[in-house]
């Protein structure tokens, strides 16, 4: 018997001829926690899908429990007794959690073609109280938070009583709340025997549950060891494979008195509540608040997208009337939102086309309106230098062909292709590594010191803490502090955003 | 006001039994004999062949698909069940069982068509439609074919004083029911319809969910095409035509979403097809035009598949809201 439940013998994988694991050897123990980090195209999601079945490895041998395991497709994989719970949710939002549950097996009445729905339930509740979520196994998807459908998700995985589980992301669309939540269940998990492998982007999250921690780089191992033996400086130096001496840039930016983005008592019933805020030229101003405290959606009203009742919007002085996204575009304002799979990029879309999506009228010329290609192309390869993103030609391979933190990047060019005068960035960070985190922390603090106002919403107070020049906390759909840099303090900030109740408290607190 | 927004919601989640209603009752003051258990009976036999055809291409719009080639299929099956045992001198149950294969037929062309090949449901079955109809004018040389006896009286035969085209009706709504709701195939044509790739990843056979779909949808277009026949008694080269307007209508009316995912056979789509023959019958008790008929009924569809959209649209903005506050609670 081998001392590794999951076992990885030089496993090497190229994809047309650029090699993205080479000679990769590791194992899992029984009851570990092992952590898998390293930047995007590291390997990490390669090494996964070789593990799920769902890509086949050129050369090495992948072992179970010292056999011989040779996955072809995914079902073998959960057959061999792994499960995955991944980053985007593979949740059916139209139908039950029941139902979701077991959509590839459903339990039979003796030989009728009809779904037992007695078992179904009974052992769907079973798993739901596993992970701590306490609605019917009838609810509809659609209805529950993303942090419940990530509970879902897990008993999903627990339904088919695996002995590996592997998370890959799994906090991205949680609130702290949730995370801690998420993180009893996986040292539930542990205790109960299970062996786990842990990807994340977030190092202290890493650091607090790992037994193990392996970095990637390039496609090879270049770090393992005991977490114990770990700091999070060594894993950032072994992720970059350079020193970081900081990590945010020196800021270079100066605010200056004028105003370029006013919002005066602007109030939506249900949303947000009397908003009172400036931001500057060449300002930073951070945003931080929980999920659903009401920050995106402030920002979405402030582009045209949702409907105020009342307050005003005043861009460069001027007051805006009737507000929709054309003339948010024409007042120079970008919103580089919070979802770039689903709102920022269009995926299939070659990077040029979303390159030039919002700036192809400013590049139609004549009375005809006509669209010079040429032109358009130029200009987004100047963005593209400027931006360094790391990308194939930009004109025949589409968005998804990068990186997270390159996909980043290309949400916040095509902007910068409009030359706007203020900047609303949505969780600019979520989902990138370390090293393109500081990439994007320079382009903001470039945009500020070019005299542009920059809005940073995030829920990562840390980030802000190092870029903003003050930090406005809101909660519960009001803005409940402002902070000036000399005053950031963590737990004031914290506390602002939790104190929902005695806002007066709070607000004066916080001045 | 509270009270007054979960009024509103009640009143917006029920908007297809209200409109049903509503035009039952404005049906029923311009002419009253229009109120009557012998006139609710005859939409009721009426309907029933639009609530088949429309259980049917329920299938394929759950899949996120479209089938325009019912109406044809519709006229194919009949006109062959007919030909078979006028020409052909078949006993009328084999005439039936060759229209319905026949339809089936259809069904599996568009199913390899769209499946196989991957060429788009649009397309595909908007030339089965052509295609189809084309091929049943070639058969009968645009005559009208008539059917015997022992079909069209089924028309009219009924068992226990239940016609028999509404005891057919309830079957198939029952299959319809069991099927989509209570099968492991039913349940991951939801699944397909919500999200083809992730439906992949999950483990399931996308390709024999679709096929089954189209197959579906073309076996029930010829069941349809047999009960209508069985009623009117003769095929004419006009029979079929736009049929899949209504089906489409009856499916939408009641709360199949055409983006796919989204629907259920009881009530919402038998109440839609009861409701679209509601309307013709009404404008025939009217004493309508009869070239005005249909420009009327299918504008009040029409103004029925409008307010629908702006109900769902109004509804899922409504829960949205809820749900933030819901969290707000939670904090």
């Amino acid at each position: 018997m081998s001392e590794y439940v999951l076992e990885l013998r030089h496993i090497a994988k190229s994809f047309f001829g650029i090699p993205a694991l080479k000679d990769v050897t590791w194992g899992l123990k029984k009851g570990e926690l092992l952590s898998l980090i390293g930047e995007n195209g590291a390997g990490k999601s390669t090494m996964m899908n070789i593990v799920g079945g769902i890509l086949p490895a050129d050369s090495g041998e992948l072992y179970i429990n010292g056999e011989l395991y040779r996955p072809t497709q995914p079902s073998d994989a959960k057959k061999a007794g792994i499960a995955f719970i991944h980053q985007e949710l593979n949740l059916f939002t139209n139908l039950s959690i029941n139902d979701n549950v077991f959509i590839d097996s459903f339990p039979r009445i003796g030989v009728l073609p009809l779904i037992k729905k007695t078992e179904m339930s009974r052992r769907v509740k079973k798993a739901l109280e596993a992970v701590d979520l306490h609605v019917s196994p009838d609810t509809i998807v659609e209805k529950l938070s993303p942090g419940e459908r990530q509970l879902v998700e897990i008993a999903k995985a627990l339904s088919s009583d695996p002995q590996i589980l592997i998370f890959d992301e799994p906090t991205t669309s949680l609130t702290n709340k949730e995370t801690e939540k998420l993180f009893g269940i996986i040292d539930k998990l542990r205790e109960e025997g299970k062996s786990i492998i842990y990807i994340s982007h977030i190092l202290a999250d890493v650091e607090r549950l790992s037994d193990q921690i392996i970095v990637l780089r390039d496609g090879c191992i270049t770090d393992e060891d005991k977490k114990e033996n770990y700091t999070i400086d060594r894993m950032i130096q072994s992720m970059i494979g350079r020193e970081i001496s900081q990590l945010y840039p020196t800021k270079t930016n100066k605010p200056s008195k004028e105003t370029a983005l006013s919002v005066k008592g602007l109030s939506q019933s249900g949303i947000v509540h009397n908003i009172n805020m400036d931001i500057h030229k060449g300002e930073v101003v951070g945003m931080f608040g929980l999920m659903g405290s009401g920050r995106s959606e402030l920002a979405r009203i402030i582009y045209g997208l949702d409907p105020y009742e009342a307050g005003e919007i005043i861009i460069n002085g001027e007051k805006v009337e009737k507000h929709n996204p054309q003339k948010a575009i024409e007042h120079k304002i970008a919103f580089v939102t919070e979802n770039r799979r689903e709102e920022g990029l269009l995926m299939e879309f070659s990077i040029l086309d979303n390159l030039s999506l919002v700036s192809v009228p400013s590049s139609a010329k004549g009375k005809l309106k006509i669209v010079n290609d040429e032109c358009v192309k130029n200009k987004a390869e100047d963005i593209v230098n400027k931006l360094k993103v790391k990308c194939p030609p930009i004109e025949n391979n589409p968005a998804k062909s990068m990186s997270g933190g390159n996909q980043q990047k290309v949400v916040i060019g095509k902007w910068l292709l409009t030359d706007p005068e203020v900047f609303i960035v949505d969780e600019p960070t979520r989902g990138i590594d370390v090293g393109a985190k500081y990439e994007v922390y320079n382009i903001i603090n470039q945009l500020a010191t070019d005299k542009k106002a920059v809005w940073v919403i995030s829920s990562e107070l840390e980030e802000l803490m190092g870029i903003c020049d003050k930090i406005l906390v809101m909660g519960n759909g009001e803005i409940h502090g402002e902070l000036a840099r000399e005053e950031f303090d963590k737990e004031n900030i914290l506390k602002a955003a939790f104190n929902q109740t005695v806002e007066d408290k709070t607000e004066k607190g916080g001045r | 006001m509270i009270g007054n927004k979960s009024i509103k919601m009640v009143i917006l989640r029920n908007i297809p039994i209200i409109l049903f209603i509503a035009i039952f009752l404005i049906f029923g003051i311009f002419s009253p004999k229009f109120i009557s258990v012998d006139s609710f009976k005859n939409i009721l036999v009426s309907s029933s062949y639009v609530g088949i055809i429309a259980i049917g291409i329920m299938f394929v719009l759950l899949t996120g698909g479209i089938d325009l080639s019912i109406g044809s299929v519709m006229y194919l099956s009949a006109a062959v069940t007919g030909l078979s045992v006028q020409k052909l001198q078949v006993p009328t149950v084999l005439a039936i069982i060759i229209g319905l294969g026949i339809a089936t037929l259809v069904g599996v062309i568009n199913a390899f068509l769209i499946v196989i090949l991957d060429i788009l449901p649009f397309i595909t079955t908007l030339g089965m439609m052509v295609f189809v109809k084309a091929v049943g004018l070639l058969m009968t040389k645009s005559e009208s074919v008539k059917l015997p006896k022992v079909i069209t009286s089924m028309g009219s035969q009924s068992v226990l004083g239940i016609p028999m085209p509404i005891i057919i009706f309830a079957i198939i709504i029952l299959f319809g029911v069991l099927f989509l709701g209570k099968t492991k195939l039913g349940r991951q044509i939801y699944a397909v319809g919500n999200d083809v790739e992730e439906a992949r990843k999950a483990g399931i056979h996308t390709k024999k969910v679709l096929f089954t779909c189209y197959v579906m949808s073309a076996l029930f277009a010829g069941i349809g095409g047999i009960i209508s026949v069985a009623q009117i008694g003769i095929v004419n080269a006009a029979f079929g035509k736009g049929e899949e307007f209504n089906a489409i209508a009856a499916a939408v009316l009641g709360g199949v979403s055409l983006a796919g995912g989204v629907g259920k056979v009881f009530p919402g789509v038998v109440l839609g097809a009861v409701m679209i023959q509601m309307i013709q019958a009404g404008l025939v008790f009217m004493q309508t035009d009869l070239y005005k008929q249909p420009l009327i009924s299918a504008g009040i569809i029409f103004l029925a598949v409008f307010l629908d959209s702006i109900r769902s649209k109004y509804i899922a903005k409504a829960e949205k809201r809820n749900i933030r506050n819901e969290n707000k609670g939670l904090q």
